[in-house]
């Protein structure tokens, strides 16, 4: 199976979502991947949603805008109601359970979700902005799409040099708490496999 | 280890921009449209930068008329536009493919008629290949599907543009243009400071040794038998397009079905065709990267080996009358439309693809 992933990525404008999104195409890119990235098309303004889609495969990518996708990230409670519905079977989301209450997430095993107490664990680090950052981290951890390592090292081409640390701290303590629900959590057969084949997956050894 | 050489990676407004910048443009001249700001916003700072010329214009008619004027001076020029602004700027394409004058222009394609909306269409496939303003004239017209092809076309459009005195489009949607993909970047082009030297107005003294016959440059022939004869000009320079034509297949040789697409729509419907090749079903596709000249000696050779066609745009039917005309001694095409407004998915096409393999 050739590495294939695409997400959508969605949050108040503000938030970072555009950010991360750029930051997950660099890493993808890095990996040897092919990547597009395109931001949510719409009349936007301050203070409304924002959204990008992101894709990497190891084959040409046809289409940059995916109407189900096969992972996301949720920053934020309009964003849950606008894509959890077009999640793909099997898919995952990581969703900020700041603030989106999690007894909204979909039950019944169609998808797996990530929950991430994003905006305390950017508070631990030392900045409430870096919420996109963890949200990354996990998001990261959680497919094992891309090395963290790749992601931490591609941070300077979308930020400037001085808080670039900071959003390691992000990055890394979002994964943590990922990798921790993953392991943790009492899932279902089908999910623990999942996340085996996810963890196969990881090889950034492959070569081409 | 790194690359040999950094992509970067950039929109393809930006990869437009850059394109031009490489290909040795001097002056851009635009007004404001979404979704295309990225072209002048990079110009505004980049070109400046390198010591061109960058004028944001009281509208789109005055823009694409500076162009005219830069353009009949020998210097490597360009406008950038969406549909409704397009739609100003013909009059003076008109002229300037009347009068051979070189430009490169580019088109983000957005949601029509009107104002429409902001979104990607191909709703300006007539306008772009039949010329768009009055009168009997053709542009070159390209079509990028991805942030590298828009680059590399707009370096090459100069030269093209010079090679032919006449305008060159680059044809590209909202999605083209906002999408960011990895580009390698090209050498930038030195850029004969002669260039044109023969036919354009930077002025010349009355007598001493830079003394030469005074230039015209003009689209008016009222003497008789003039314009007859400027259109034929014309015609055999639109004939001899017919080398450029240019176009990508995948998976055709044993295809049944071919699915006729350009642009974004290509690079859609190519993934459509890959994941029904996996299940097996014997479909191919046609992208043509020049829409004018039309690809349509290729679509014949492949109509007379007896393969079918289904053509998909983003327009209501405006490509599949090429088609149609490319392969009629042989076949037909079937037409799939994706209505502008609505996002075009690769999951939307594979049915109707299907359904065009199962018609007989």
């Amino acid at each position: 199976m050739k590495r294939y992933i695409d997400v959508i990525m969605a949050g108040f404008g503000g938030q970072g979502v555009l950010l991360i999104g750029n930051l997950l195409a660099y890493a993808g890119m890095r990996e040897k991947l092919n990547v597009t990235y395109i931001p949510v098309y719409g009349v936007e303004m301050r203070g409304g949603t924002a959204n990008c889609t992101v894709v990497l495969s190891e084959e040409e990518i046809g289409s940059p805008i995916i109407n189900a996708p096969k992972s996301l990230i949720i920053m934020n409670r309009p964003s849950l109601d606008k894509f959890q519905p077009k999640l793909a079977d099997g898919g995952i989301q990581i969703i900020n359970a700041s603030l989106v209450d999690p007894e909204l997430v979909e039950k019944g095993g169609r998808i797996r979700t990530v929950l991430v107490p994003a905006n305390e664990l950017a508070d631990q680090v030392g900045n409430a902005r870096a919420v996109n950052t963890v949200m990354l981290g996990a998001y990261v951890a959680a497919t094992g799409m891309v090395k963290l390592e790749t992601v931490e090292g591609c941070l300077s081409s979308v930020m400037p040099a001085k808080i670039v640390p900071l959003n390691i701290a992000a990055l890394r303590a979002g994964a943590e708490h990922a990798l921790k629900q993953l392991a943790d959590a009492p899932v279902s057969v089908a999910m623990k496999n999942a996340a085996k084949k996810i963890a196969v997956k990881k090889p950034a050894a492959k070569k081409k | 280890m790194a690359d040999k050489m950094e992509k970067l990676f950039v929109k393809g407004n930006e990869a437009i921009a850059m394109g031009a910048l490489a290909a040795g443009c001097r002056c851009f001249f635009g007004y404001p449209i979404t979704p295309q700001n990225d072209i002048p916003e990079f110009m505004s700072k980049h070109l400046v930068e390198a010591g061109g010329e960058f004028v944001q214009a009281e509208s789109e008619v005055a823009a694409a008329n500076m162009l005219l004027g830069a353009g009949a001076c020998g210097v490597r020029a360009m406008t950038s536009s969406s549909s409704p602004g397009m739609s100003l700027k013909q009059e003076a394409i008109s002229y300037m493919a009347g009068s051979e004058i070189p430009a490169v222009i580019v088109n983000m394609n957005r949601g029509g008629p009107g104002l429409g909306d902001i979104g990607p269409s191909q709703g300006d496939y007539f306008q772009s290949t039949r010329g768009g303003g009055h009168g009997d004239y053709r542009l070159l017209v390209l079509a990028p599907s991805s942030a590298q092809e828009a680059y590399d076309m707009t370096y090459d459009a100069f030269d093209l543009a010079f090679g032919s005195k006449n305008p060159v489009l680059i044809l590209g949607d909202a999605i083209i243009g906002q999408m960011k993909e990895p580009i390698v970047p090209r050498a930038p082009k030195v850029v004969d400071p002669e260039e044109g030297g023969d036919w354009r107005l930077i002025g010349a003294s009355k007598s001493g040794a830079g003394k030469r016959e005074h230039r015209i440059i003009k689209s008016l022939f009222l003497m008789d038998g003039e314009l007859a004869g400027q259109n034929m000009k014309l015609q055999a320079k639109y004939d001899a397009w017919k080398k450029l034509v240019d176009f990508e297949t995948f998976e055709v040789k044993d295809a049944d079905l071919v699915v006729v697409a350009y642009g974004s729509i290509g690079r859609i419907a190519k993934n459509a065709v890959r994941a029904l090749r996996a299940k097996g079903k014997k479909v191919g596709l046609f992208r043509p990267k020049t829409l004018y000249p039309f690809p349509e000696k290729a679509l014949e050779k492949l109509a007379k080996e007896g393969k079918r066609f289904l053509t998909i745009e983003h327009n209501l039917g405006q490509m599949v009358e090429d088609v149609r005309l490319s392969v009629r001694k042989y076949a037909d095409s079937d037409l799939f439309c994706v209505y502008p407004g609505n996002m075009p998915s690769p999951d939307d096409f594979e049915a109707p693809i299907l359904r065009a393999l199962g018609r007989k």
